[in-house]
């Protein structure tokens, strides 16, 4: 038998089961908490911070998704303090690469650019980078702009918990941080992918991308194997 | 009561957000009955006029010119308007900000021409190392992100403010 907690999120009575994360039990309660990196099926990892909340008075921030639940906790998802957090990393989001929502292939269905619109970001205070990005579009069917890539890690976690290929991963620090394929190999020569195209199904932005799509038609909408995974997760006990 | 005075400005974009400031369609005839129109690329007046009520910025800052001219504008101007995601972000001209402009030029004018290779250097403005966004430059009073913002959004934006309410932008959004 697991244990279930009650705790409150905005002042609304809330129940989950030991083990749930905040973001988890919010999401089952029709509370959105806004997150980039968070996806149903796949394990959290607490990469955007857009999902931080304050609990119990404390002053520290903690990610909802990371956070696990206990009993009697005080939640609060949503408050002017938050909002300005949340601007602000949706702002560094956007100036750390190049976002050209005009030119993006996932215009009209990128979830940084509806993240922006839903938070009112209109404009950004910081200066943007202008870093010089790579584009690799060695992969047949497949390309990975990097200059849209937000670092969620996604891909790199559904290739490895839900394909089990772990082509993807991550390589240098900071600024020069990068998803790569392999041991930074172009994609087109990684031994280890399947091309199942997993990883351009996560894909938040219009980082990874099936060639051949135009500006504004790289619809991700159809999520398949997720809920499939989620199930055997919680099958193994995983 | 004198009208209050309207003008629009195109800097470095495509025209786009003026195209879709034409889609008002008859809404312009509701606001040009409200307010006088006295600078725009859509009409013939030579010189940007002192005591500019409100003013449509369109474009990002790229050139001398973009610069000589968005100052005056500026100094001559109540509220200014970033107007689309030109004037917002930089969006597609600052495209080449990551480039460098020896080798944009370079690339454009002399790498990729088959007859007459040479840099532009006559009556063309020079371009300014980076295109930037208005308010990188000058104050912005209101931003109106959007490529183009919907003629919608245009109409609230500018009747909110002659009718003196603060405008209110809610559904813009950067692309689309």
């Amino acid at each position: 038998m697991s244990t279930v907690f009650t705790f409150r999120i905005d002042g609304k009575d809330v129940a989950g089961t030991e083990g749930q994360t905040v973001m988890e039990v919010a999401e089952e309660n029709g509370i959105d908490i806004p997150g980039l990196c968070h996806l149903e099926g796949i394990h959290d990892r607490g990469a955007c911070r857009l999902c931080m909340v304050e609990i119990g008075g404390s002053p520290k921030l903690v990610a909802a998704c990371m956070t696990r639940i206990t009993e009697g906790m005080e939640v609060v998802a949503h408050s002017e303090r938050l909002l300005e957090y949340r601007q602000a990393i949706t702002e560094m989001l956007f100036v750390e690469r190049n976002h050209v929502c005009a030119v993006c292939v996932a215009n009209n269905h990128c979830e940084l650019q509806q993240m922006a619109a839903d938070l009112g970001v209109t404009h950004f205070d910081l200066p943007r980078i202008n870093p010089k990005v790579d584009i690799d579009a060695s992969h047949r069917l497949f390309a990975i702009d990097h200059n849209r890539c937000i670092l969620c890690l996604r891909c790199v976690r559904v290739c490895d918990e839900i394909e089990g290929a772990h082509t993807w991963d991550v390589m240098h620090r900071g600024l020069e941080t990068r998803v790569q394929t392999d041991m930074g190999i172009p994609w087109g020569e990684s031994s280890t992918c399947t091309s199942c195209g997993k990883c351009v199904q996560v894909c938040p932005t219009g980082a990874l991308f099936e060639k051949g799509r135009a500006v504004a038609s790289g619809s991700k909408h159809e999520r398949p194997f997720l809920p499939w995974l989620k199930t055997v997760q919680e099958e193994r006990g995983l | 009561m004198t009208k209050p005075r309207v003008a629009t400005v195109w800097l470095d974009g495509c025209s786009g957000c003026h195209m879709s400031l034409i889609d008002l369609d008859e809404r312009l005839l509701d606001i040009f009955e409200r307010a006088d129109l006295v600078y725009s690329p859509l009409v013939d007046f030579k010189e940007y006029p002192e005591n500019v009520d409100v003013c449509l910025v369109e474009g990002a800052v790229s050139s001398e010119e973009d610069l000589h001219k968005i100052k005056m504008v500026r100094a001559r101007t109540k509220t200014l308007i970033a107007f689309g995601d030109c004037a917002v972000t930089s969006n597609v001209p600052g495209m080449r900000n990551p480039i460098g402009v020896q080798p944009l030029l370079d690339r454009s004018y002399i790498e990729n021409a088959t007859l007459n290779a040479q840099l532009p250097s006559r009556i063309v403005p020079k371009l300014l190392p980076t295109a930037r966004p208005v308010h990188r430059v000058v104050t912005v009073d209101v931003f109106l992100p959007g490529c183009p913002p919907s003629a919608d959004l245009i109409y609230c934006l500018l009747d909110d403010l002659l009718s003196g309410r603060v405008p209110d932008v809610a559904g813009a959004r950067f692309g689309r």
